[in-house]
């Protein structure tokens, strides 16, 4: 390089302030702010899973038609308006979880702090990429909020079509005004943002591994990042495309999905879960990852099968992109298509398998220390085994018949998803904690907040596959008082998962305020990827000597 | 660059903190606005007009925001050195998985015009059935001729890849006037083929609206038509960056990255042209 850029470089590399974190060009800021977000959405899409428990707590409809006099000012006697706003709110709580919860903290977050310092890069490949990745997501946060106070169905505020935004209801038909178009730009956006990181991360890990580390001496939650991203890059264009026509279809006449014009719903039904399939490896790859890592640690042993960790993610991502017609058997897939779906999603199960094994093998004979992030990860291997197990019995075309639309899907993707991938944000939140702020929590407290809710959560989710045997449909504000008990059941959990959700909130304002130095090792022997070389917080560009890795050691 | 005494022992870049990612989101966030507000005829704010005004606004800040990123890019390869060769090898890389996002884009069109032209008679659409008395081009429909327009489109695109080869191996032996002239003919044949796509859209027989031929037919060839003017700035750029004496026979990322685009967009069509003008539209009634 020569003068000019180390002249620069005398004045630019400490920003502070304002300019440190709306210009920001340093992946462990963007990752805070990534996290930030993450909270700000996950709050919001809580928020309103309390309020839809609260709903079905009890049979009739007591809730929601005061939520709907409070936020959009109707009469609270207006049941309409109050069934409306309960659509509204699934609606939003599954938009919200997926793509401003659990994504911006698993890849945003953990992946842009923690994946460039794993493979020894001082940052990403494309620093200002990364910044607009992160501001893009921001806003299409403030339109899907937007959207809730703008008119849908005629004469009620919000989409309530359901997350998967099908047509007819997603149309002209179902939501005539611009709620429905405030989601779709809102998902536009927030694709562009998950493109772009995406490419970011790939380029970062195919490009910028420290000397000697190479692909198979990664550590596994880079592994989970690069089939993650491939996944986004490859599926989220088609999603796009999917949505595209959609907003013509409701603004320029077109009739893509308008069987009046030779279209067909079922058309964006493929292209939606061409993406969403993918989607939900999205949102646990990285997860995945983590565990690894965090079982590893604390048995002091290195990840049993450790190839075989990294193909079982790239056969599950590569497996995800074709199994997507397996959300949906009952819309009239001929027979072939069915059981070539059927199979196809069933093979999932082995690489899934490989990697709850491999994690059991690793603990086996290891020297185990039952530190807070443990108690985390080993929950996360319980409920994802759980959840993946239902999945198995839904790939069934034929169960799905019965199943469909029911509670125990919900119950079901809910295992995998609010228990799986969630346990999997707060393992990696209370592993790296300490990395990123410098101060160690209470563990007791991390450990009460596990188990408030465990317990809560698994109290929510499991009497639902009960509901969704016997047969009560999702996305009802009421149903029939046979079903009366286990949604009661259902409903209490909630409430001790609430009280989890608070406990959370005090454990890290007590972290910060008795501010107890963490080391930068607070792990011991068994952590040993790079991250734990470094000081804690890393300092603001790190490896400016890029480490060489040499032995087998490093995953 | 640490703290303004040491050089980093490493050839990646660590870019500045830079405004142009907030501004580009907050003027995305503007668009949308205002194109929902123009799309559904609201006032906004009481203006009639709000929504268009607010669309135009905030699309000129996202097309200044192209500017000025880009042009910070430029300074930082072409005068501060920054574009070591790994930093090279990110931007190649970049370039290639977005062009590999936009192939994946097209998917969608192409799922959406062989949905229907696959199975015109399928017993469970029977709407689309009746509509179409069970044949691809739809009963009723009019369609273009693949043999006249389109094919001198093909032409005119191929020719115009050949002419930006021309264009490299210009710079490449550091000829600059074989890459002035080269990029001058392809720019002017993407051009043409615009011209002669906006042309055949104004006298086709058939509607964006109302019907899935029209409505896939606009869509692809439309979104395609879009990527061809896009990649016809892309080489204005070029050619500007050319006169003003930059590129040079070892670092010219910015020319590769607009000969792939071109080359990408230009395949893309064939696959247009061999589909939906020619497979699509066999067997129809022409004019």
């Amino acid at each position: 390089m020569d003068a000019i850029s180390t002249e620069a470089g005398a004045h630019h590399d400490h920003p502070t302030g304002l300019r440190r974190y709306l210009f920001s060009t340093n992946h462990k800021d963007i990752g805070t702010l990534y996290l930030i977000l993450a909270v700000v959405g996950g709050l919001i899409g809580f928020l309103m899973s309390m309020a839809i428990r609260a709903e079905l707590a009890h049979p009739g409809i007591s809730v929601f038609p005061g939520i709907s006099a409070l936020l959009h000012g109707t009469d609270p006697t207006n049941i309409d308006a109050a069934k409306n706003l309960y659509n509204v709110f699934i609606t939003a709580h599954g938009v919200l979880m997926i793509f401003f919860f659990v994504m911006p903290a698993l890849m945003g977050g953990f992946a842009n702090w923690f994946v460039p310092i794993m493979i020894g890069a001082p940052d990403m490949a494309f620093p200002r990429l990364n910044n607009i990745s992160f501001w893009l997501l921001a806003v299409a946060l403030v339109l899907v909020v937007l959207s809730t106070f703008a008119e849908g169905a005629p004469g009620s505020l919000g989409f309530g079509g359901g997350w998967v935004f099908y047509p007819p209801l997603s149309s002209n038909t179902g939501h005539p005004g611009p709620a429905m178009d405030y989601v779709i730009l809102s998902l536009h956006l927030a694709g562009a943002s998950s493109i772009l990181g995406s490419i970011n991360f790939i380029t970062t890990i195919f490009n910028m591994r420290a000397p000697g580390m190479t692909l198979h001496k990664m550590p596994l939650f880079a592994w989970g990042m690069l089939v993650t991203a491939f996944l986004l890059v490859l599926t989220l264009p088609v999603l796009a495309g999917a949505i595209t026509m959609l907003l013509t279809d409701r603004n320029f006449g077109t009739t893509f999905y308008d069987p009046a014009g030779g279209g067909d719903p079922i058309l964006f039904q493929h292209l939606f879960w061409f993406f969403g399939h993918p989607e939900v490896y999205v949102l646990i790859l990285p997860a995945f990852g983590i565990i690894s890592h965090i079982v590893s640690t604390f048995s002091r042993k290195p990840v049993f099968g450790y190839l075989g960790m990294a193909y079982a993610m790239v056969s599950i991502g590569f497996l995800g992109c074709i199994v997507w017609a397996h959300h949906m058997y009952t819309v009239g897939l001929s027979l072939n298509a069915q059981r070539y779906f059927v199979f196809a999603t069933m093979v999932i199960a082995v690489p899934t398998g490989i990697k709850i094994f491999s994690w059991i093998a690793t603990m086996w004979g290891g020297s185990i220390s039952f530190r807070a992030p443990m108690w985390w990860a080993i929950g996360f291997i319980f409920v994802f085994t759980l959840g993946g197990v239902t999945g198995v019995v839904l790939a069934n075309a034929s169960a799905d018949r019965q199943l469909h639309e029911t509670y125990y899907v919900v119950a079901h993707f809910h295992y995998t998803m609010s228990l799986g991938a969630v346990f999997g944000v707060f393992a990696g939140f209370y592993y790296w904690f300490p990395k990123m702020t410098g101060y160690m929590y209470n563990e007791t407290l991390s450990k009460a907040h596990f188990l408030l809710l465990f317990v809560g959560i698994n109290l929510v989710f499991f009497p639902q596959h009960f509901l969704g045997l016997a047969g009560m449909p999702r996305r009802y504000i009421d149903y029939p008082d046979a079903f009366a008990l286990w949604n009661y059941w259902s409903s209490v959990g909630a409430a001790i998962a609430a009280v989890s959700v608070l406990l959370f909130f005090y454990t890290v304002a007590e972290a910060f305020m008795r501010k107890r130095e963490a080391g930068a090792n607070p792990w011991g022997v068994g952590a040993t990827t790079l991250e734990w070389t470094l000081p804690s917080p890393p300092p603001f560009h790190q490896f400016e000597t890029l480490p060489r890795i040499t032995g087998s050691g490093h995953h | 660059m640490s703290d303004g005494h040491a050089k980093p022992n490493h050839d990646y870049h660590l870019v500045d903190p830079s405004p142009w990612p907030l501004v580009g989101s907050l003027a995305a966030l503007f668009t949308a606005i205002g194109a929902i507000y123009w799309m559904k005829g609201l006032p906004l704010l009481g203006v009639k007009i709000g929504g268009p005004v607010l669309f135009s606004a905030g699309f000129a800040a996202i097309l200044f925001t192209m500017w000025s990123w880009w042009s910070d890019i430029i300074r930082e390869a072409e005068h501060e050195g920054h574009h070591t060769a790994v930093v090279q090898l990110h931007h190649r890389y970049g370039v290639i998985l977005f062009i590999l996002s936009e192939v994946m884009f097209f998917v969608a069109w192409f799922w959406a015009f062989f949905n229907s032209a696959i199975f015109p008679a399928d017993p469970q659409q029977f709407a689309r059935t009746e509509l179409f008395q069970g044949v691809w081009p739809p009963h009723g429909i009019e369609v273009l001729n693949p043999w006249h327009l389109p094919l001198l489109n093909t032409v005119i695109l191929l020719t115009s890849g050949a002419t930006l080869t021309y264009a490299h191996h210009g710079l490449l032996h550091n000829d600059r006037d074989k890459l002035k002239k080269g990029l001058i003919a392809t720019i002017a044949l993407g051009l043409i083929f615009t011209c002669v796509q906006a042309y055949e859209y104004a006298h086709a027989p058939f509607a964006f609206k109302g019907s899935i031929y029209g409505a896939s037919f606009f869509m692809a060839t439309g979104f395609h038509g879009f990527h061809v003017i896009v990649g016809s700035i892309f080489l204005i750029v070029c050619l500007a960056r050319a006169y003003a004496g930059q590129f040079k026979p070892e670092q010219h990322l910015g020319f590769e990255f607009a000969a792939w685009y071109w080359h990408f967009v230009d395949v893309v069509w064939l696959f247009l042209f061999a589909s939906i003008y020619v497979w699509g539209n066999w067997g129809g009634h022409m004019e």
